[in-house]
């Protein structure tokens, strides 16, 4: 791992009064895995939600520091293009009230691709991609809603593919599923590596063990250790870490 | 009192309740009905007043209510719409946006005579239009801005807000998740208000008083600047200020009236079955 994809200085966050992220600094490599664990309120998702932007639409949302992504300054990019390069899969499966075909579509019709052919290309490729093609092709028209909850997600994970971003952020994903579909969601992950960065928060502590190639552990708002995923698991440097993995805590 | 017991007494206020609220408007339509029922023959839908209003149709009533309510749509609806979605997506929450949308609320509760006031110091005087269809569109419009403002703002914040962050975490823009996602589940909601505000604009009679009713005009408008007879003034004047006039006739234009607005809310909630039938959620 050399290309550093994201790099993140000194990074503060607040909501009102409460700083949730203090003087985060860490790097984030390109077709890595970087799991981040921690108990809730430790400020991972608000983390992630640094990377896309998407805390801006809180409006007591304050920042300070630096984020880039390929060394350019994510607040200086345009709001839409960043976010058509880092996708967001969220905690609980978020389908947009339109059919299966239209869901996939979407992001691409909103960039401006109009072509029938070309969106069917699009749409089947990113369904197969999140290995929900085969369950769902004889039936694109009909509601994103009649899936079952996992095929939800891999349609979410599907839908985020289909504007072809660079960098996948996965806000807790597994967190309303069962353990297969978790492995169906995880098995997508681990293909999807080759060709995108993916950042996994998560509350299954076993699921970074599982997936990630970096582990980082936040508390309260503070990086406390990354490491590789191995030497985390196995001999932590931080006695915390050590006792939130044991489960000693959160 | 035990639970049993305090459950009937409950059931029963609650029932009582919906009783007193069905008795009176069942009785209206039928008392209405029964009455009017003998005026309305096509002569009376297609003719215009005869004799002093004592004979003859109630044609012109007809159109000229059309016309006003057609009119305060058109301007209400898309103004109403883009206030609504500007200060329920675009307003920062501030002490400017909640007065404004205390005011909103507040108009809604303005006597109608004084929206009646005012149209005719504005549209009437001040921008010189005279009495005539604009002015009483205009006028039956402001009217109903605040319900379709409000209802349409509601309807806005009922869609969920985890559809918005989807849409845009894909890179859509503001306006795009607006456009795509929010409005068109939005839309019963807003036709909701459009009901509301189109059967209280046919039905008013103080703000036309002033800005646009003719007591008496045996013919058709010719244009949006014309007067206009129109329904519930033309029903005012037969019921107060002509003698003589048959029971009959009146009842009968209360009944076109009345069935004239229910025949508009019945397309509006077609058009709202319609969107409720494609909703995916």
């Amino acid at each position: 791992m050399v290309d550093i994809k994201i790099e993140i200085t000194n990074l503060d966050i607040w909501f009102d009064s409460t700083k949730a992220v203090k003087n985060l600094s860490l790097k984030i490599y390109a077709n890595e895995i970087l799991s981040i664990i921690g108990p809730s309120n430790s400020g991972k998702t608000t983390f992630l939600r640094m990377l896309n932007r998407l805390n801006e639409l809180e409006s007591k949302f304050k920042t300070r520091g630096i984020v880039k992504i390929d060394r350019k300054d994510i607040m200086k990019m345009d709001v839409e293009l960043l976010r058509k390069k880092i996708g967001m899969v969220f905690a609980l499966p978020l389908p947009l009230p339109l059919s299966i075909f239209d869901n996939i579509a979407y992001g691409a019709r909103m960039h401006g691709i109009k072509n029938k052919k070309k969106l069917q290309e699009i749409v089947e490729q990113a369904l197969s991609k999140a290995y929900l093609w085969e369950e769902v092709k004889d039936r694109l028209s009909t509601s994103a809603f009649k899936l079952s909850g996992g095929q939800q997600q891999r349609l979410c994970i599907a839908r985020t593919l289909a504007v072809e971003p660079e960098v996948i952020l996965f806000d807790e994903p597994c967190s309303g599923l069962d353990p297969i579909s978790t492995a169906k969601v995880e098995e997508a992950m681990l293909k999807l590596k080759k060709d995108y960065t993916i950042v996994l928060v998560t509350n299954n502590v076993k699921q970074a063990a599982r997936v990630g190639d970096r582990t980082a552990f936040f508390l309260n708002g503070d990086l406390i250790e990354i490491d590789n995923t191995d030497k985390i698991f196995t001999n932590p440097s931080d006695k915390r870490t050590d006792d939130y993995i044991r489960g000693k805590f959160g | 009192m035990n639970s049993k017991k305090s459950q009937k007494i409950a059931f029963f206020l609650l029932f009582l309740a919906t009783l007193l609220i069905v008795v009176p408007v069942g009785l209206i339509v039928v008392i209405i009905i029964q009455k009017g029922i003998g005026a309305i023959s096509w002569q009376f839908l297609t003719d215009i007043p005869r004799k002093g209003m004592r004979a003859g149709g109630i044609f012109p009533a007809i159109v000229g209510t059309i016309y006003l309510v057609t009119g305060a749509i058109v301007f209400a609806l898309p103004v109403g719409l883009f206030a609504a979605i500007y200060l329920s997506e675009y307003a920062k929450d501030n002490f400017l946006t909640r007065m404004i949308k205390l005011a909103i609320v507040n108009l809604a509760g303005v006597p109608s005579v004084v929206y009646g006031l005012f149209g005719l110091a504005i549209f009437v005087i001040f921008f010189n239009l005279g009495t005539s269809i604009l002015s009483g569109s205009l006028t039956l419009g402001i009217m109903i801005l605040p319900v379709i403002i409000t209802t349409s703002r509601e309807a806005l914040e009922s869609v969920p807000y985890s559809f918005r962050e989807a849409s845009l975490s894909l890179g859509a823009s503001k306006w795009q998740t607006i456009r795509h996602i929010v409005l068109p589940n939005a839309i019963p909601g807003i036709l909701t208000g459009t009901i509301l505000g189109l059967g209280r604009a046919a039905g008013e009679t103080a703000p036309i008083l002033f800005t646009v009713a003719a007591f008496y005009l045996p013919q058709l408008p010719k244009s949006i600047f014309d007067q206009a007879m129109a329904l519930p003034y033309h029903l005012y004047v037969i019921s107060t200020q002509v003698p003589n006039v048959d029971e009959n006739i009146r009842y009968g234009t209360a009944l076109v009236l009345l069935f004239l607005v229910l025949f508009m809310n019945l397309i509006a909630i077609i058009i709202r079955y319609q969107f409720r039938k494609q909703k995916k959620w």
